[in-house]
């Protein structure tokens, strides 16, 4: 967990955006991101709870998980290659 | 290879360019090549002078346009041609239009929305769609 404080985690506010807006946005944000950064997405849309870990799969980053919130999601990818 | 996705975009409604928009969108997240064909109602519906102000609904569903569209400005969904160009940023999606549409309006390639790359003829869409895993008719 300490480890984890360390890493700068860049946060996307894409709450009120519909699918697929988060997950654009996340990818967009992946893009110019390095090799290990972590991505938060916030979202309200309830498709990316799903969309996301689904696409990190298939591209190949790593899904950190969810962090429930009031209203919207917090959701953690980290950039792999 | 990217797996590859080609929608031919007839309809020049909103209701119908936007779910086009959602969908390529959708195949460049998952990675995939993105071809739209444009032919007739489609193609007009990217002339530059249009894009943004298209506000056109399927006879359909009409009486629910001003409804809807009022919806998606509260919301504030992006249009089609905005979700569009977002998808082109980010993936390979290539918009072609159709050289029969494009004669038969005189069109002219100014007239038509930068996104807008060629004019190809349907056998060459053909060809491109060929071997496409996914094939939409919009």
């Amino acid at each position: 967990m300490s480890e984890e404080k360390k890493e700068k985690i860049k946060v996307i506010d894409a709450r009120g955006s519909f699918c697929p807006g988060p997950l654009m946005e996340l990818i967009r944000a992946i893009k110019e991101s390095e090799v290990g950064d972590i991505i938060e997405v916030w979202s309200t849309d309830q498709g990316s709870q799903r969309d996301i870990p689904m696409w990190a799969e298939k591209a190949g980053h790593e899904f950190l998980g969810v962090i429930h919130e009031q209203g919207y999601d917090r959701i953690r990818v980290r950039k792999k290659k | 290879m990217s797996d590859k996705l080609a929608i031919v975009v007839f309809s020049g409604t909103v209701d119908r360019l936007l779910p086009a928009a959602i969908i390529a969108s959708g195949g460049v997240a998952m990675g995939m090549d993105v071809e739209l064909f444009l032919t007739f109602w489609g193609l007009n519906a990217f002339r530059k002078d249009s894009v943004n102000s298209n506000t056109r609904f399927s006879k359909d569903y009409e009486d629910m346009a001003p409804v809807m569209m009022q919806i998606m400005k509260n919301k504030n969904v992006p249009s089609w041609f905005e979700m569009l160009k977002k998808a082109k940023e980010i993936g390979n999606v290539k918009v072609h239009a159709c050289a029969m549409t494009y004669d038969l309006l005189d069109m002219k390639k100014e007239d038509l929305a930068e996104i807008v790359d060629d004019v190809i003829g349907v056998g060459e869409f053909i060809n491109i769609a060929k071997d496409a895993k996914i094939t939409l008719f919009i």
